[in-house]
């Protein structure tokens, strides 16, 4: 597979002329994230197409990597370490498109940031990826071997989303809440910025777990939760950490509360997963506004992706095209074929034109947005509650 | 302590307990005729849920009337269970029959390996371009198995007791005496642990041993194809990697209760079952798993035979 997209890159490359630049995506193609992976891939397809394939004299071409496996069904450590050495070795290589999860951004950022190659992830919301102290002790330092930051997110970072979903519960009414993880460095980090917020907030945590994520059921877990009288259960965890079956056997306890869950829920495998349990009663906070909820610039892209794609672009697809967007955006300005240059270039994003309004890249990587959406589940579908964080 | 709390949790246990019984009858009722930990077991009982899924999606039950499901549910439970056994039977006949004789951990690599196909099976049957499989766009991600069911109580008090949980009970109890009635009170049980004595003196007495050995493995699949389809009416989700998870447990289960013991399996299965309960509630649920398999560490030090294991070379 890798070869024969090599093979592509090098035609296209032949037929130019001229000197090529790649974007190199490594994203989870394979497992319950496909989805948004495809998404955002075709979300840097369009901006490629929209430059006619061209940026500053150089032929540009997109070099797609998956880093999830059939037997992890989701994102596996080896394969990310293997993506993140290609795209190193690869001289035409300029832009690091990625990753999906946190966890596997871990371990392609120390070894780009060595290599000098810029990355810029549309997904990973970790707060200690790129934030001082609010991390390990050690985070972000131990990203960034060569002291340079290489490092950029276009999504708002957890510690926004965390404390969003407190404030959210709390408008909604919450008292106690339980707090559940799935273990994970997306998960934990986020119930733990949850439950700090919910405190300062006023709301009770009545209590705090880290569950096993390949577990059948929950079912003596909801039984634990009913005991504690939490009216709140917020979960830091994915659709493949089984958010889906939290919410089915809350249903089947007999447990009337409201489910919030994070952005890594945010996709249609989750409301596969969990079927009619998520109406009306559970909550989403997302990274960012919904399809079709943009507007301006964001609603012409939706209707651009429907047109060239044929289906409604997933929620991440924006960011994957925002990517893009702002590596063309930094290659053009940079005008060299240099990691170093192009690098710098996107460190010094200000006040760019996105789909999602007007933002920058602050000194850490990460964009100066902080709009984040709630959604519920209705008749089978996301739907947008409000703009929260504002 | 509240005592219904305590109650609470038993029924919990005991009733996902019996789950774990299920597959783990399948496990010893095979390793108790051949000595081969079946470890494709698990992985079969996976694929019986996807032969499941697939049924109830392609004869539409999720909208069905309770009537309906009345007749429904028990034809898939003997669909399922002839799946099971098909496969088995197939398998023991391409893949064990040869390896008959061959060196103990030569079968036992090739189970494993059998599961890693059956795994992929799963794989590929995830992406089965059907509504019930989320139109096979994620093949991956875990499917959700309609609530058939539903969550109703039979009793709705101090303590919650759901239909589901009479649902296993009276599957699980019922098939466990049909099989020691199997084991103990029929020919083929007699020629069945004649095989698991002595095969050889069993051929001189005029036992067909591969006959016998085929109806083993084909009693063993159906009871997974069976199983399967009160996982999933139970837990209402399925997908391809839980063959594993279960079949540890199973596996656990069957070992804890004397391997090749059948009423041990079910015990096996009842005390893992509980002592998940009481471990997720009491302590952090992280811990769960390790006090699961430390039951069993205490439990073979001091009796190495199983709870109803004996130390005889009887094994049925």
């Amino acid at each position: 597979m890798l070869l024969r997209l090599i093979a592509i890159a090098v035609c296209v490359a032949t037929l130019s002329g001229g000197e090529t630049i790649a974007l190199v995506s490594s994203l989870p193609h394979t497992g319950s994230a496909g989805g948004q992976a495809n998404s955002i891939v075709n979300g840097i397809r369009m901006a490629i197409d929209e430059v006619g394939g061209e940026v500053a004299g150089f032929a540009l071409t997109h070099i797609q990597l998956d880093d999830a496996t059939p037997e992890r069904g989701q994102w596996d450590p080896n394969a990310e370490d293997t993506n993140a050495r290609n795209a190193i070795a690869n001289p035409d290589a300029m832009v690091y498109i990625g990753t999906f999860n946190s966890g596997a951004a871990k371990i392609a950022m120390p070894k780009l940031n060595a290599a000098g190659l810029a990355m810029i992830s549309p997904a990973n919301t970790y707060t200690g990826l790129t934030k001082p102290g609010k991390g390990a002790a050690n985070e972000p330092a131990v990203y960034r071997p060569s002291g340079t930051v290489t490092y950029f997110r276009v999504v708002p970072a957890d510690d926004i989303q965390g404390l969003v979903g407190a404030q959210w519960a709390k408008e909604m009414g919450a008292k106690k809440a339980y707090v559940l993880h799935d273990k994970e460095l997306y998960g934990q980090g986020l119930a733990e910025v949850f439950r700090a917020s919910a405190e300062k907030l006023g709301i009770e945590v009545v209590g705090y777990d880290g569950i096993n994520s390949k577990e059948p059921n929950y079912r003596s877990l909801v039984t634990k939760i009913r005991v504690k009288g939490a009216d709140t259960v917020y979960f830091g965890g994915t659709t493949q950490t089984n958010g889906g079956q939290i919410a089915k056997d809350l249903v089947a306890g007999g447990l009337d509360v409201k489910y919030i869950v994070p952005d890594g829920c945010y996709e249609s495998a989750f409301i596969e997963a969990a079927g009619a349990a998520l109406e009306g009663r559970c909550f989403l906070t997302f990274g960012g506004v919904p399809p079709e909820e943009l507007t301006g610039a964001g609603k012409t892209f939706v209707d651009a992706y429907v047109a060239k794609f044929g289906g409604r672009p997933e929620a991440y697809a924006v960011y994957g095209y925002e990517c893009a967007r702002v590596a063309i955006d930094a290659i053009r300005r940079a005008g060299v074929k240099d990691r170093a240059a192009i690098n710098a270039a996107i460190a010094a994003t200000r006040d760019f034109p996105g789909v999602l309004g007007t933002w920058s890249f602050d000194e850490n990587g990460d964009t100066s947005m902080t709009v984040m959406s709630g959604n519920t589940v209705k008749d089978g579908k996301f739907a947008f509650v409000k703009l929260l964080g504002q | 302590m509240d005592g219904w709390l305590i109650l609470q949790l038993l029924i919990e246990g005991l009733s996902y307990g019996m789950i774990i019984a299920l597959i783990a009858l399948g496990y010893t009722m095979v390793y108790g005729v051949v000595e081969l930990i079946n470890f494709a077991h698990g992985d079969l009982f996976m694929l019986g849920c996807y032969a499941a899924l697939t049924l109830v999606g392609g004869l539409g039950l999720a909208t069905a009337t309770p009537a309906t499901l009345w007749w429904a549910l028990p034809l898939i439970a003997i669909a399922c269970a002839a799946f099971g056994a098909l496969i088995n039977l197939g398998v023991e006949r391409v893949v064990y029959r040869p390896l008959r004789g061959a060196p103990k951990v030569t079968v036992l690599v090739t189970a494993i390996g059998l599961s890693f196909v059956f795994i992929n099976l799963g794989l590929f049957w995830g992406g089965a371009p059907m509504e019930v499989f989320g139109g096979g766009r994620a093949p991956s991600s875990p499917k959700d198995f309609p609530n058939l069911i539903g969550d109703t109580t039979v009793y709705d008090g101090v303590v919650r007791i759901a239909l589901k949980d009479v649902l296993v009970v009276a599957v699980t109890v019922p098939l466990l005496i049909a099989l020691t009635w199997l084991v103990k009170g029929t020919s083929l049980g007699r020629a069945m642990r004649a095989v698991a004595q002595a095969p050889t003196a069993a051929r001189l007495m005029g036992v067909d041993v591969d006959r016998v050995i085929a109806i083993t493995f084909a009693v063993g699949g159906a009871l997974a194809g069976i199983a399967a389809v009160v996982y999933g009416l139970y837990i209402t989700s399925v997908s391809f990697d839980m063959g594993f998870r279960m079949g540890l447990y199973a596996f656990t289960a069957a070992v804890l209760g004397g391997i090749g013991n059948l009423p041990g399996a079910v015990l096996g299965g009842l005390v893992i079952g509980v002592a998940r309960s009481f471990s997720d509630v009491f302590l952090p649920t992280e811990w769960t798993n390790a006090i699961i398999f430390l039951v069993l560490i205490l439990l073979l030090v001091f009796r190495p035979t199983g709870l109803l294991g004996s130390t005889a070379r009887e094994k049925v």
